[in-house]
């Protein structure tokens, strides 16, 4: 994942072509969410997100990347991340997440959605709103100075306060030129530690949160994540660049 | 897309073994077998017992890491 054993900071310019990137990823992500009803499939969404990101010049960045077959993840239900689009439909009651990533002017962005598929049952409309919230209590951490563990740390207490349990398996992590840069930022912590913010970074925040326990295991195409108890699982990202006077989400139009 | 958490720990190095392995003795008192990180290879860093070093382990076999860095 990581090249020099820092955090890279991004110029002015920089963020601008980052700002760009999410742009895509975020306006994808808006036309692809459109889409998501009873009855179409998984490769469906998938290749329809590609073809949006390929329409605005970016191109898809998970597609290849070590060896990750699609552009789209498209997770259901007890799926947790990393799931394979396929010919499964979707049915009234599904909960999709939806992760996107590309690359464009060099730069990448990266981000992430759960929806109801329909009408969904009480819980799994608390899990995505918690799960989302979560979210923005982590992004409201990110400000320089602070401590990287301040945002790990508010999405743990967010998430558990409601009783659900938050993935440890996988990680949000730094973005820039590459999907995945140094620094891991976990969904669990000890606020008032980790690395120090600082105006540059840019971070992809991505709790993940089960309604059951936080195990994880990965299936045997060797991507796919599902929850250990099968409970249902929510997702959602951001890429955020931290600024001078607080943060900016660059994934949010 | 997130990642699999790798779990980072400092450690000292015991010993060099053959093919650019060592094995090192983690803070927490653990003994791994470790690596040299390809990076660390392509750039000629050299390690040597006594050197603080960082040791990335996977998820999958807390025995087994990859040294990315190493303290000056």
């Amino acid at each position: 994942m990581r090249s020099a054993p820092v955090i890279i900071l991004k110029t002015p310019r920089e963020i601008e072509k980052m700002r760009e990137a999410n742009r895509v990823v975020a306006e994808v992500l808006a036309e692809t969410r459109e889409r998501v009803k009873p009855g179409v499939t998984t490769r469906e969404l998938d290749l329809f997100a590609e073809e949006r990101c390929l329409k605005r010049n970016a191109r898809p960045a998970f597609k290849g990347y070590r060896g990750y077959p699609f552009s789209l993840c498209t997770s259901v239900n007890e799926q947790v991340v990393h799931g394979f689009p396929s010919e499964r439909r979707l049915e009234e009651g599904d909960v999709i997440s939806l992760d996107f990533g590309a690359l464009h002017r060099g730069f990448y962005g990266d981000a992430a959605i759960t929806l109801p598929v329909g009408q969904v049952v009480e819980e799994a409309r608390l899990l995505l709103a918690t799960t989302r919230e979560a979210l923005y209590r982590g992004i409201e951490q990110c400000r320089a100075s602070g401590r990287l563990y301040d945002i790990s740390a508010a999405i743990q207490e967010h998430a558990e306060g409601r009783g659900f349990s938050v993935v440890r398996q996988f990680v949000g992590h730094g973005i820039g030129r590459a999907l995945h840069e140094r620094p891991q930022v976990p969904n669990y912590g000890v606020a008032g530690s980790g690395p120090v913010l600082k105006p540059g970074m840019v971070l992809a925040i991505e709790p993940m949160v089960n309604a059951g326990g936080s195990e994880v295991k990965v299936l045997e195409d060797g991507w796919t994540a599902v929850t250990v108890d099968g409970s249902l699982s929510a997702h959602f990202e951001h890429s955020v660049a931290i600024t001078e006077d607080g943060y900016e989400i660059l994934s949010e139009l | 897309m997130p990642k699999e958490e790798a779990i980072e720990v400092e450690g000292t190095v015991v010993e060099p073994l053959p093919n650019a392995m060592f094995r090192v003795e983690l803070a927490n008192g653990h003994r791994v077998l470790a690596h040299i990180s390809g990076k660390m290879r392509m750039h000629f860093i050299k390690i040597l017992p006594g050197d603080k070093v960082t040791v990335e382990l996977s998820p999958y076999d807390l025995t087994r890491g990859r040294i990315t860095y190493r303290a000056k």
